[in-house]
């Protein structure tokens, strides 16, 4: 693991045009990857994850579409590259897995198939031995009879079985990065850890960078270095794994931490009770004035409703945007 | 394509269309039957005739307007028809299950079978031509699609809580039907019936050009086009007309089908194309 | 396999049992026979003696159910009685109709498909262009057209003003003949596939393994040929089979315009002579036709889509 950044993202918008209108569903957000690092990013649904990570390989569809920013990756602008130099990093360098493996295979093609066309598009691997590669993809994410599983249909597989296809096929061709976006919220509890440490032991493996999307930050807590949790397209807060379990400074931090069932080593945080953070997210085409969290915030003020926050840094050199850090 | 454009122009042909038929009496030139006269026989469009005459001198605009009614009346009350078979065979198969529901789907599989044309040709073949053996045959023979929709629906209405609730609260079936069931799939079917209606109004142009609906000399649409065979070599203008006002009339009610179906019921883009 | 086609064929059987029935009962139960069509047109007035006679002749004073069993016995030996008219078995009437309707058929629906898909799959693709407003607007007009009404505006265009086609007839059985007849029928099946390929194309497009076609570097062309083709093919062959039946239903109307010798034409001709044991066997033999093609569907979408099982 080097210092070096692979992935800089500063400043970064996403629009969501509705009606001739343009809104913003994500903005000023600005974190960066190392080579090797898992990056986590946490939040409830519809806070801008994963479009967010869409809006990285380049992959936001209408009404959605970055506004502004910049994303560097290993010092290349992606802003800069046309839509085929974006499609070209997609999958080599650039990997993304999704939440639904149910959906995320085509039904009507064999998984091998499917994984080969990594190798055919990526590779330049006839058909023959593409398939030959896949057989040997699927081994590595530790599937059973590799080479008769191969042969078979997406709705021949289990979840997790549908989940590894995915792993193996975002991971063929060694990327530097890859994007998880809720990679096991769809699985069983038994499944995820392994397939969880599966991502872990690839990607360290091939010294893969990760950025791991999820509602779940105990599953954050255990794999990711860094963390930033995003509420209503907004980074909130953003430090180092540890520090934010320890000392969660945003009040919606806290809230996301108070709503974890306690288990195990986690108890020791002392807390008794099991809170849920009270409302919903906002939509986006209605954030509040101020402090976007201030409706479900039990502590804001006057300032926190008139008033939008600013990042300010923290001692531990982490960020944190709420006018009550301290 | 905008949501509202199908909407709006479809509402205002079909409105036309209903106007144009309503007002026949007033709009009219002349009486569509009555009024015929060998001496202006095959006239041209021109002022006097603005859709000019066929081979009896009758003017064609006036028998045009009045072919409105006919081809609405049909369109409608046929589609009516199809409508309330199509809601209860479907609601109480959906909603009572067991030999009734195998009885209907049984059923409605053999109407999708036969094509529905040819099934109301059978059934005009042994009624006699007119306006009352259309409903018939056009109202008993398209509401499968309906059936299966209201089937549907029902099946998965049926499992949720309102309906439990209404069940508990001891209504009888044919009330949660009506008022539990029923209004939470109006939306679709008035969209089914609403493209239904155009299908019944080409159904009885064809039936009356084949001279098994409405017969001359009373002015539908299809029957004026069934004389107008014959002379079209020497004045298409019959032929012209009452085509182009099927034509209408039904774009209209499929542009309001597709208007109606983007308000009503977003998420079936692709059921039915 | 095998299996799968046998039970498909099978599962044909109650239907057509059922509409034979509903077919017969239908011209039993409601008075109006052959017999008495001829007294009520006044055409030729028959006189009792005669009208007994070709009643007992052709069984018609028997009860209904004896009839009926009578029919089903006649139909499991693939006899469907004798014309009224002609005197001829049905089965031979219906012979000689098969092949103009079957040839009639298939040319308006592969001008339907040849137009249709590739228009509603541009599209898709061109969704919000002038190319996409300008195929829907099509397409909305073609499905609104009375068909015999467009089959005698292009009779009269390129027939009778251009001299281009003949104008009516099945001729020799040649190509010319056969053009105008077919493009009048297949216009609005042409319009409605072109509706549901766009809509089909434009739903999977939307698809989450399309996008993760995309996310592994697949262009667009990557994706259309790899991935979306495929899956829209099912939706559209699905069509394209139900399509049949309303294109054999509206051949009758378009038979007749273009005096084409079809069971179309056969069957309006009959109805209105009342001759009941043809018509009776040209329903049954459309219905046939069109569950046939409708296994074939069913067959060929069940190679493409793993998901459907051979049971």
């Amino acid at each position: 693991m080097t210092g070096q950044a692979l992935l800089e993202v500063e400043d970064l918008r996403i629009d969501l045009s509705v009606n001739g209108r343009r809104y913003p569903a994500v903005q000023d957000v600005s974190f960066s990857i190392r080579r090797g690092e898992t990056f986590g990013l946490v939040g409830e649904s519809g806070c801008g994850k994963s479009i967010t990570a869409l809006a990285l390989i380049g992959l936001l569809r209408n009404p959605l579409s970055i506004g502004g920013g910049s994303i560097r990756f290993d010092g290349q602008e992606l802003r800069d590259l046309s839509p085929d130099g974006i499609r070209k990093l997609r999958g080599s360098r650039i990997s993304m897995i999704f939440q639904e493996p149910m959906t995320a295979l085509n039904p009507l093609s064999p998984v091998g198939r499917q994984i080969a066309e990594m190798f055919a598009l990526h590779k330049g691997a006839n058909w023959r031995e593409a398939e030959r590669q896949a057989v040997e993809a699927l081994a590595r994410v530790r599937v059973p009879a590799p080479e008769r599983r191969v042969k078979d249909y997406p709705h021949q597989l289990s979840g997790g079985m549908r989940q590894r296809v995915m792993i193996a096929m975002a991971l063929a061709c060694g990327p530097d990065l890859l994007l998880a976006d809720e990679p096991t919220t769809a699985l069983d509890v038994t499944v995820q850890a392994e397939i969880l440490d599966l991502i872990r032991e690839l990607s360290a493996a091939q010294g893969t960078a990760v950025l791991m999307i999820s509602h779940d930050l105990g599953l954050i807590a255990n794999m990711c270095q860094n963390v930033g949790v995003m509420y209503a397209g907004r980074l909130v807060e953003q430090r180092a794994a540890d520090n934010i379990f320890l000392a969660p400074r945003h009040p919606y931090t806290q809230g996301l931490l108070a709503a974890l069932p306690l288990l195990g080593a986690r108890s020791k945080f002392g807390r008794k009770k099991l809170k849920e953070i009270e409302g919903v997210v906002p939509p986006v085409v209605a954030f509040p004035t101020g402090c976007r969290f201030n409706p479900r915030c039990h502590a804001a003020t006057d300032l926190c409703r008139a008033e939008d926050p600013v990042v300010t840094s923290l001692p531990d050199s982490g960020l944190v945007r709420c006018h009550y850090h301290d | 394509m905008k949501i509202g454009a199908n909407l709006l122009i479809g509402g205002l042909l079909f409105a036309a269309v209903v106007i144009a038929g309503t007002l026949a009496p007033w709009l009219a030139h002349t009486d569509p039957v009555m009024d015929a006269d060998l001496l202006y026989a095959e006239e041209p469009p021109g002022a006097a005739f603005w859709f000019g005459t066929d081979a009896q001198g009758r003017d064609i605009y006036s028998r045009v307007l009045y072919g409105a009614r006919i081809s609405l009346t049909v369109g409608i009350i046929s589609q009516l028809i199809n409508t309330v078979i199509g809601v209860c065979l479907g609601v109480s198969a959906g909603y009572w299950g067991g030999w009734w529901d195998d009885f209907v789907s049984g059923l409605t599989n053999m109407m999708l079978a036969i094509p529905s044309l040819v099934f109301a040709l059978a059934i005009m073949a042994i009624l006699n031509p007119g306006l009352s053996s259309l409903l018939i045959a056009l109202g008993l023979t398209n509401w499968s699609f309906t059936c299966r929709l209201a089937r549907a629906s029902t099946l998965s209405l049926k499992s949720q809580g309102y309906v439990q609730a209404a069940k508990v609260l001891g209504y009888s079936d044919v009330r949660i039907m009506l008022t539990q069931l029923l209004p939470n799939m109006l939306g679709p079917i008035i969209v089914i019936g609403t493209l239904g209606m155009g299908g019944a109004v080409l159904a009885e142009a064809a039936l009356s050009f084949l001279g098994l609906g409405i017969r001359p000399p009373f002015p539908s649409w299809g029957s004026m086009l069934s004389d107008a065979r014959d002379q079209i070599t020497t004045a298409p203008w019959i032929s012209i007309f009452p085509g182009v006002a099927i034509f209408v009339t039904v774009l209209g009610l499929n542009l309001l089908g597709d208007g109606l179906r983007d308000i009503l019921d977003p998420q079936s883009r692709s059921r039915r194309a | 396999m095998i299996s799968f086609v046998l039970r498909r064929l099978l599962q044909m059987v109650p239907i057509v049992l059922s509409i034979a029935a509903v077919i017969f009962l239908m011209f039993s139960v409601i008075p109006g026979t052959f017999v008495s069509s001829m007294n009520d047109d006044g055409r030729s007035v028959m006189d009792a003696e005669v009208a007994a006679r070709i009643n007992k002749e052709f069984g018609l004073d028997d009860p209904v159910y004896i009839r009926f069993g009578k029919y089903v016995g006649q139909l499991a030996t693939l006899d469907l009685g004798t014309s009224f008219r002609t005197r001829q078995p049905v089965t031979t009437v219906l012979a000689d109709r098969m092949w103009p309707t079957a040839q009639l058929a298939l040319a308006s629906m592969l001008f339907a498909i040849v137009f249709g898909v590739p228009l509603g799959f541009i599209a898709a693709l061109r969704q919000g262009s002038w190319i996409d407003t300008i195929s829907m607007i099509s397409a909305v007009s073609g499905l609104s057209l009375p068909k015999f009404w467009l089959g005698l505006m292009l009779m009269y265009i390129f027939a009778l003003v251009l001299g281009w086609l003949p104008s009516f007839g099945y001729g020799d059985g040649g190509i010319r003949y056969l053009i105008l007849p077919s493009i009048a029928l297949g216009v609005a099946p042409m319009a409605l596939l072109a509706r549901t390929t766009r809509a089909t194309v434009l739903e999977i497009m939307d698809a989450d393994f399309v996008r993760t076609a995309r996310a592994k570097g697949m262009s667009e062309a990557r994706v259309v040929q790899w991935h979306l083709t495929r899956n829209a093919l099912v939706i559209v062959l699905t069509t394209i089979g139900l399509q049949f039946g309303t294109v054999i239903g509206q051949a009758v109307v378009v038979e007749k315009l273009f005096a084409w010798p079809g069971l179309g034409s056969l069957l309006v001709d009959s109805v209105t002579l009342r001759d009941i044991p043809v018509v009776q066997g040209a329903i049954l033999v459309i219905v046939l036709f069109f569950l046939l093609i409708n296994t074939l569907v069913d067959v060929v979408c069940a190679i493409i889509d793993p998901r459907i099982k051979y049971t």
